[in-house]
């Protein structure tokens, strides 16, 4: 122990650092701050950490090049010793950093942390944030797989809605004029030395701010924020009822950091790691694309707004849902802290909440999408051919040859692009589902010139026997009898 | 600083003065010879150099009349570590004996791969359910437009489309 010591005063002589780090460690902080609320912030931090460690791992191994990324990737899953764990954390790491930094900014919102005088510091913090979500979308690019590839190609068709620019920005972001190897090596350099770089830079910024200003205090209700009385009202808190941030507070704060990183390690345990899906080979386009967690929410969107709607609102939305985040504390950066006066706050919170775990949500079932399999992999429910005719029986034999199915279930099984096909009889006449197949209407294409005449008469004879026993069949408007009888 | 010696604020006639307008001269002129090239090599890929080509894709024969077939050709502006990924996919539908109409596989709403249905002979798309007729003109969903469509020549049996780069609302192939 003794030589322990002595090294140790020896090193801290010369270097001087327990001096310089003493001080920040031991500053003194509201005692209301050493709360189990304000641990998200330090294990966002240790999960970046964590993804520098592992990131740089993988870097040994993974070769960002198109024609060899993906068989690095199989090298690492299958061959490297423990490059699967290392894998895995990563990827784990990467969902948990962006679920714990949405954490951090809606406990630092609702607590009214981005209020005066720290709006500087919620200002770095947004752009830590949007740092984050291009680290996990320039991750998804370097698994270099067919979600990757056609990941890249929604990004460059996004990119060339901009008007008058946008051939030239999609060529700068693939980097040549298709989705290959000039693309993968720049998505690499921004992955791994633009964004960590600037995330670097950026957490230490924030983290000197938090110094500079203090803990935010655990608001309370009626204790309003005035630029002209806060910040000595805070020293004096400080003063009176403050504790050492180490250990007083940063003790939960290591306990949070452990707990994350070790639910990290049990995922990564359990899971493994997440891909590479399908090989990168443009010419397989029996695929699905979808992007990872984070972005569905946004894919479901691309589904869900009205077609006329979409360039101006995929190109002016995320700009400005982004300006609005910045402005936060300079439209509401004095006044009331806590949720609890905050109505406003607490409902936009929980309203954007909803609309992104709804849309995300969709984008795991995506409704829209065709099933394209259906139609030769989903049989037609026993119920619907028995004791059918031979006319009807050739109808079901069309819903499944034309690909109906691929859009409209039977039996809860198809697509859910138009509406189910069962009891389809009690909402439309044999005219009008004949009007329906041959133009078309609402979302579906019209199949005029695709169906024989005998084919639609097939088909409607079948349709017309899709409704339950008890209801009974649509009438023509014009001959529903009047309401009094 | 020695109290006998020239101060600070008397930068502005001395030699002092003058090495630190030549420390920021020779700088900002490090900062424009260097800067200048690095923005220029970030965003060379926009030059308008002409990523279009004439390409080969096979034999007329090969696309029987009135059929929608499946295609492929190598980019011709590849590198060579462009692996699989140089590979461009195309729908070629042969009208009648000298017609064709070559759609590129990328939907025209997010550039998700279309896959081609002959029974019902439509284009379906797997993101976000865009639906196109046999001529590449929109049958529903989100699509903003058709497909994308290749000029194309026929010389001596051959088919040939002119393509290059990946189609999106700004730049066609």
């Amino acid at each position: 122990m003794s030589v322990i010591r002595s090294v140790g005063q020896w090193l801290e002589e010369r270097a001087g650092l327990g001096a310089a780090v003493r001080p920040v460690m031991e500053h003194q902080v509201p005692r209301s701050s050493a709360s189990w609320w304000y641990v998200f912030g330090s294990a966002t931090l240790t999960l970046f950490m964590m993804q520098i460690a592992t990131g740089i791992c993988l870097a040994l191994v993974y070769l960002p090049s198109a024609d060899q990324a993906y068989d690095s990737l199989l090298y690492l899953n299958y061959v490297a010793p423990l490059g699967w764990f290392l894998r895995a954390v990563h990827f784990w790491g990467s969902n948990a950093m962006v679920a714990v930094m949405t954490l951090h900014l809606i406990q630092v919102f609702l607590f009214g942390a981005h209020k005066y005088p720290r709006e500087m510091t919620w200002v770095v913090g947004v752009f830590l944030f949007l740092c984050t979500l291009g680290m996990a979308f320039t991750g998804q690019v370097l698994r270099w797989d067919q979600d990757a590839y056609w990941g890249l190609g929604i990004a460059a068709s996004i990119a060339g809605r901009s008007p008058v620019i946008g051939e030239s920005v999609v060529q700068i972001l693939l980097g040549g004029p298709i989705i290959a190897g000039r693309t993968l090596t720049r998505f690499f350099a921004v992955h791994v030395f633009i964004v960590p770089g600037l995330l670097i830079a950026l957490v230490g910024l924030h983290l000197f701010l938090v110094l500079r200003l203090g803990i935010n205090e655990w608001p309370m209700p009626g204790r309003l924020v005035d630029r002209r009385t806060y910040r000595q009202r805070y020293e004096e808190e400080v003063h009176k009822d403050g504790v050492p941030f180490f250990p007083d507070a940063a003790r939960k704060d290591m306990v949070a950091a452990g707990v994350v990183i070790l639910v990290v390690v049990l995922l990564a345990v359990i899971f493994g790691p997440f891909g590479p899906g399908g090989v990168p080979d443009p010419t397989i386009i029996d695929t699905a694309p979808k992007p990872d967690f984070y972005f569905l929410a946004l894919y479901a969107v691309f589904a869900l707004l009205p077609p006329w709607t979409e360039t101006m609102l995929l190109l002016l939305g995320p700009p400005l849902a982004i300006l609005v985040l910045f402005l936060v504390p300079f439209i509401a950066g004095t006044g009331e802290k806590s949720w609890k006066r905050r109505p406003v706050a607490v409902l936009s919170v929980i309203l954007i909440v909803l609309i992104v775990t709804t849309l995300a949500g969709l984008g795991v079932v995506v409704p829209w999408s065709p099933h394209m399999e259906a139609w030769s992999a989903t049989p037609t429910p026993v119920r619907y051919v028995r004791g059918r005719t031979p006319l009807q029986l050739q109808g079901a034999l069309v819903i499944q040859d034309k690909q109906c199915r691929n859009c409209h279930s039977l039996g809860g099984e198809g697509g859910k692009r138009g509406p189910a096909l069962d009891g389809v009889a009690t909402r439309l006449t044999s005219d009008q589902l004949v009007r329906q197949v041959l133009q078309g209407g609402g979302n579906m294409p019209a199949y005029g010139k695709n169906l024989m005449p005998a084919e639609v008469n097939a088909l409607v004879a079948f349709m017309e026997t899709l409704r339950p026993a008890n209801e009974a069949p649509a009438r023509p408007a014009a001959k529903v009898p009047p309401v009094s009888r | 600083m020695c109290p006998n010696q020239e101060r600070p604020s008397e930068y502005s006639s001395s030699r002092r003065g003058f090495l630190f307008k030549l420390g920021l001269a020779l700088n900002a002129l490090g900062a424009i010879l260097v800067g200048i090239p690095v923005v220029g090599y970030i965003l060379a890929p926009a030059r308008r150099f002409s990523s279009q080509s004439w390409i080969k894709l096979g034999g007329v024969d090969s696309f029987p009349v009135g059929q929608t077939r499946f295609a492929q050709y190598e980019n011709p502006f590849r590198v060579q570590w462009d692996g699989d990924s140089a590979k461009v996919a195309c729908w070629v539908r042969r009208v009648d004996a000298q017609r064709f109409q070559v759609f590129a596989v990328n939907c025209a709403h997010l550039g998700c791969p279309v896959r081609w249905f002959p029974q019902s002979k439509l284009f379906m798309c797997p993101c976000h359910g865009g639906v196109y007729y046999e001529d590449g003109s929109r049958a529903s969903g989100p699509p903003p437009r058709g497909l994308f469509e290749y000029h194309y020549e026929i010389r001596e049996g051959q088919l040939w489309v002119r393509g290059g780069q990946l189609p999106t609302l700004a730049g066609q192939v």
